[in-house]
């Protein structure tokens, strides 16, 4: 069995994250590293495969983005998945999510043409830049796979897979049969960290490295002058005026912050 | 003119507010039609409603093979109806089953697509849309420039304003794939109602975390006495203090109220991002350092457990 953990590359959100003077995410001037929405996909590829003792599973992660996605890639190899595949070329800059998607789906098909088959595609609930939390609909979309997204435990027996999820009103749990894409919230349980061997035997494991000539796609389908959107401006939030702050003494903070609201005819 | 497709958001025929929001949004672009994903016996009922804020039509997607299965299907029928449409523009409120559908729609249609946009106004070549990025630090504004612009929009990013429309119900059938049931809600469980407004809709939110030590009565109390949501930060749901279904920030909801008002919150960019939009910002937080002050428009350092009951005590006072 072939599983694929699609992982993103993306700057720190505690650092100050900026745009570049043609709009796109300022990716190299920022430190960056492997997206912690995406360390809850690895754990749950990576428990999927400890709960099937005996069967014979390989993890492979996926990184699209550029040189230094590698980090986000080798960070997977350490917590313990087989093998990387990162798809890295000049053309994919500033892609869109149906640029992306494509990319991501066409890298999906090549696996499944070294490996044999993919019988499961583990996305993160998110990217913490975009937060767009569309690709991976996106990526079932594209190939035709049911997507089971935004679990938060997840089950399997055989074929089948049980998630359970948190929709707006309500908890459901879903199901259906492999192959499919499956994307995991934080919800889904923490992630383990790289042990001392893990980071060791990542240094030994595969990384392969494709171009969009290796996927068969056309380098006019992606990237940022042929996006189906279109950034026209980004302005940097002013900062907020510095508000008025009160200590509380006997009191004196409620009777405070209760003339604040009804200054502001909140009361 | 030419249609704007805007998707309702419902519950059971209960029509929310962010629909009326997109109308009023779809007027600047177009003339709005609402899609009703629903059940038939609700259409009537639904269509008033939403002709009071312009919908010219209302088209009526019968969900009985639609519900029971995950996104693939809805997007199959919008796609459907799009085609026969030709909207110039499909808006959805923005939830994060309603982006994914957007998303599929988006491959379908051969179509570039917007989310979380919090304005969208007419522009050359079609409408701009606004949206708040990287936790709200920066504001950008973009446009689709292929296929027909599909934007999902949040909560609270535009006054609902009246005017009248036709809404004339046409039923709209769907064939669905039997490849877009291949994920099948098995089980559903209703959240229970609080009786308190809707996390995301409502004008006012108090939340709490961790510095609640996991007692919420104060900040339910003060929650109720001014009739805001209760919301909390992920400490305060890791904890298992409140449910997930509460949670403020990337990784739960994003509100964008009138008023917000975190208490025994630190402010770590994860939970800004789910807030830092917000009109005006309080913050009640014993430490003076905490990175929440650095957001609020009104600060009391303190205990929130002395600060809140007091006062609710008092806003409940004057409410006499
Ligand atoms: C602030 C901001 C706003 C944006 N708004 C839009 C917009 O409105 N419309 C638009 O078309 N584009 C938009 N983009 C561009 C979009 O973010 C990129 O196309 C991005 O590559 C994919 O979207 P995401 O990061 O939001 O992914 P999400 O949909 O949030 O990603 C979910 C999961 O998909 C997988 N994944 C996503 N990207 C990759 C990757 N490169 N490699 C491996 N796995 C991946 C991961 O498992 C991830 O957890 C925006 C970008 C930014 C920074
Ligand atoms: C990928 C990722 C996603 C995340 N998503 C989210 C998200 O969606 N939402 C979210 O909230 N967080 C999220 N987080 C977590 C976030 O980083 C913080 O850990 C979290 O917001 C902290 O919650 P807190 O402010 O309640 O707790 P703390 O940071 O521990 O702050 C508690 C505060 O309470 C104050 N306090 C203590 N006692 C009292 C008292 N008696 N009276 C008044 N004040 C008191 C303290 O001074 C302190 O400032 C995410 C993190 C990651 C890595």
């Amino acid at each position: 069995m072939n599983i694929v953990v699609c992982v993103k590359y993306v700057p720190d959100s505690t650092a100050d994250r900026r745009f570049e003077d043609d709009l796109t995410v300022d990716r190299v001037g920022v430190d960056g590293l492997l997206s912690e929405l995406d360390e809850y996909a690895v754990e749950q590829a990576l428990q999927f495969r400890e709960k099937r003792d005996g069967e014979d599973i390989t993890v492979t992660v996926l990184t699209v983005g550029p040189e230094k996605a590698v980090d986000a890639a080798r960070k997977a190899l350490q917590m313990g998945a087989d093998k990387a595949v990162h798809v890295v070329d000049e053309a994919i800059a500033g892609s869109d999510y149906v640029a992306t998607s494509l990319v991501l789906a066409k890298a999906v098909e090549k696996i499944r043409e070294t490996e044999g088959s993919v019988d499961l595609v583990v996305c993160g609930m998110a990217s913490t830049d975009g937060v767009g939390s569309v690709v991976p609909a996106m990526l079932s979309e594209r190939l035709g796979l049911p997507q089971v997204t935004l679990a938060s435990v997840v089950e399997s027996q055989g074929d089948q897979v049980r998630i359970k999820r948190d929709n707006e009103g309500s908890t459901e749990v879903v199901g259906a049969t492999l192959p499919i894409v499956l994307s995991v919230t934080d919800q889904s349980g923490e992630a383990r960290y790289p042990s001392f061997k893990g980071i060791m035997a990542a240094k030994k494991k595969p990384l392969e490295t494709y171009s969009l000539a290796d996927l068969g796609v056309d380098a006019g389908q992606v990237g940022l002058s042929v996006a189906w959107t279109q950034v026209e401006d980004a302005a940097a939030r002013p900062p907020r005026t510095a508000g008025e702050i009160v200590t509380d003494e006997d009191g004196s903070g409620a009777d405070a912050l209760v003339g604040f609201l009804a200054s502001k005819k909140f009361i | 003119m030419s249609e704007v497709l805007v998707v309702v958001d419902h519950a059971d025929g209960e029509v929310k507010k962010p629909t009326y929001e997109l109308l009023t949004i779809a007027r600047r672009l177009g003339e709005p039609a609402a899609v009703f994903f629903g059940s038939p016996d609700k259409a009537d009922a639904v269509a008033e409603k939403v002709k009071r804020y312009g919908a010219a039509k209302v088209y009526v997607v019968d969900d009985a093979q639609i519900k029971g299965f995950l996104v693939a299907p809805k997007a199959e029928a919008l796609q459907q109806l799009a085609e026969q449409a030709q909207p110039s523009a499909v808006l959805l409120p923005s939830s994060y089953e309603n982006k994914e559908v957007a998303g599929r729609l988006a491959i379908k249609l051969g179509s570039g697509v917007i989310t979380d946009a919090v304005d969208v106004e007419p522009g050359e070549g079609g409408p701009v849309t606004t949206q708040s990025v990287f936790a709200g630090n920066y504001t950008v504004r973009a446009k689709v420039t292929q296929g027909t612009p599909i934007i999902t929009v949040k909560p609270n990013s535009a006054a609902p304003e009246e005017a009248e429309g036709a809404g004339t119900v046409e039923a709209f059938s769907a064939t669905i794939s039997d490849a877009a049931r291949g994920a099948q809600v098995v089980a559903s469980q209703p959240r229970q109602s609080t009786g308190r407004p809707e996390l995301t809709e409502a004008a006012i939110v108090v939340s709490g975390g961790r510095g609640t030590g996991g007692d919420f009565a104060p900040v339910e109390g003060f929650a109720d006495s001014l009739g805001a949501a209760v919301g909390a930060s992920r400490a305060a749901v890791d904890s298992g203090w409140m449910p997930h279904a509460y949670q403020v920030g990337q990784t739960g909801k994003t509100v964008s109220p009138q008023l917000y008002v975190a208490n025994g919150i630190s402010g770590a960019i994860q939970h800004r991002a789910g807030m830092q939009t917000s009109k005006t910002i309080v913050a009640v937080n014993k430490d003076p350092e905490a990175p929440i002050f650095e957001l609020v428009d009104f600060g009391v350092v303190g205990d929130l457990h002395a600060v809140l009951p007091a006062a609710t005590e008092k806003v409940n006072e004057r409410k006499g």
